[in-house]
């Protein structure tokens, strides 16, 4: 999800042709697709590139916490489901990286600036998975947050992406229903596994809910995201979806969601909830998320693992070119 | 020594019967390993029969700026369509 702006929008160029900037806006509100050949101003480009590429990172990044559970799942269904899963959000990032590249920024780049700290990714990944019941928690809210957040960005502006996320929403929702499921399976077992249950909602609940980013009011790139139709709902719209669908699937399976203040209003079909701790979410964006550190040494760490496998293909391919010419 | 691998466009056909359509793109050593890339990447849940892979270089687009003068000159030649032409009804199989 990754989708949520967390870093300043640089200062918007001015130097730009006023005709093709007026062209390029009508388009966008006509809610045709900007393509990778066409013109577009300079801001929307790096918003992209940003947006996209912190998307993408979120992806690889989000393979980790359940990639750390393959192995130690209770049973050879859960463990091939799991697999899949894990490979489908590496599939994610590779159709993102390869849609951002089509602005004009290489993968390696992108790469780079994940593995320097210079890049964000979601806040949701810097938390620990530490019982099996936060794999069920993770596919249902986590995915279940991801979904609310990319089916709108199906129709998003820009082509690459738009159909980057079409194919990555019909991946989702089994994502999701997998995680519902252990859930389900959880609720019903031993008052033990029911606890792991509730306490894996308990822990996952807040962080889910700060995915959608911060609210309307203080999330200063949003109108302009919106405007260029990169974004097709503000945070809080999403957000609130999100939780009218999602407490009645947690009443169902008999867990409570840990909010005092939550709320169902007959009359306008909605719930309220209490406050988020915005404080704790920026902590997090700033890099203090509880396994922050441990994510980006293990990122690094396959990545120059894998150096030498990158080196030997680039070898046997020069070595084939060379042969084929000679 | 690492150097970015080269790009290549992904195209699948889905079915026997269908052209192969363009999905995506990979980065891979040479196009054996451009295929497998694709293969994980793109058909892990049987989107194809067939691919193709082709380097990113080797492919040549029109200019969008030029789409006007390229395609516009087709709009006003509706007589290449069949509908432009009047026939009785009771002029049957044409
Ligand atoms: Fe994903
Ligand atoms: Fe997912």
């Amino acid at each position: 999800m990754y989708t949520t702006e967390l870093q300043k929008q640089a200062g918007v160029t001015t130097a730009e042709p006023a005709e093709l900037l007026a062209a390029f806006e009508a388009r966008v509100a006509a809610d045709e697709f900007i393509e990778p050949k066409d013109w577009m101003p300079d801001a929307y480009r790096r918003t992209l590139v940003r947006q996209m590429s912190q998307h993408a990172h979120s992806e690889v990044v989000g393979m980790l916490p359940e990639g750390n559970w393959i192995t130690r799942a209770p049973s050879l269904r859960r463990k091939a489901v799991l697999l899949a899963k894990v490979q489908d959000e590496g599939g994610h990032a590779l159709y993102l990286y390869s849609a951002t590249e089509t602005l004009g920024t290489s993968r390696e780049e992108m790469i780079d600036a994940l593995h320097s700290g210079r890049a964000k990714y979601s806040t949701i990944f810097n938390y620990p998975t530490l019982t099996w019941a936060d794999i069920g928690a993770i596919g249902w809210l986590v995915d279940g947050a991801a979904i609310m957040n990319q089916v709108p960005l199906q129709r998003t502006s820009y082509g690459p992406y738009a159909r980057a996320m079409v194919r990555i929403c019909k991946e989702e929702s089994f994502h999701q229903r997998q995680g519902y499921e252990i859930m389900m399976a959880l609720a019903v077992g031993t008052p033990e596994q029911k606890r792991m249950a509730q306490d894996a909602l308990n822990r996952w609940w807040w962080p889910s809910l700060m995915m959608f980013g911060p609210p309307d009011d203080n999330s200063p790139n949003s109108a302009q995201s919106m405007r260029w139709r990169i974004k097709r709902d503000t945070n809080d719209q999403l957000r609130q979806k999100f939780v009218d669908v999602t407490v009645p699937q947690a009443e169902a399976i008999g867990l409570s969601v840990p909010d005092p203040d939550l709320k169902w209003h007959e009359d306008t079909g909605h719930y309220t909830f209490g406050a988020i701790d915005w404080e704790e979410f920026y902590a997090v964006v700033r890099g203090e998320g509880p396994v922050a550190r441990e994510r980006m040494q293990a990122r690094r760490k396959a990545w120059d693992d894998g150096a030498w496998v990158r080196d030997a293909a680039t070898a046997h391919a020069e070595k084939r070119s060379r042969r084929q010419a000679a | 020594m690492s150097q970015q691998w080269p790009l290549w466009e992904v195209f699948i056909r889905t079915k026997g019967g269908l052209s192969h359509r363009h999905v995506g793109s990979v980065h891979a050593a040479d196009p054996d390993m451009a295929i497998r890339h694709a293969r994980d990447t793109y058909t892990r849940r049987m989107e194809g029969v067939s691919l193709w892979v082709v380097p990113s270089a080797a492919i040549t687009a029109s200019d969008p700026a030029q789409a006007g003068p390229l395609f516009e000159p087709a709009a006003d030649k509706v007589y290449r369509h069949p509908t432009f032409y009047t026939v009785p009804d009771h002029i049957k199989h044409i």
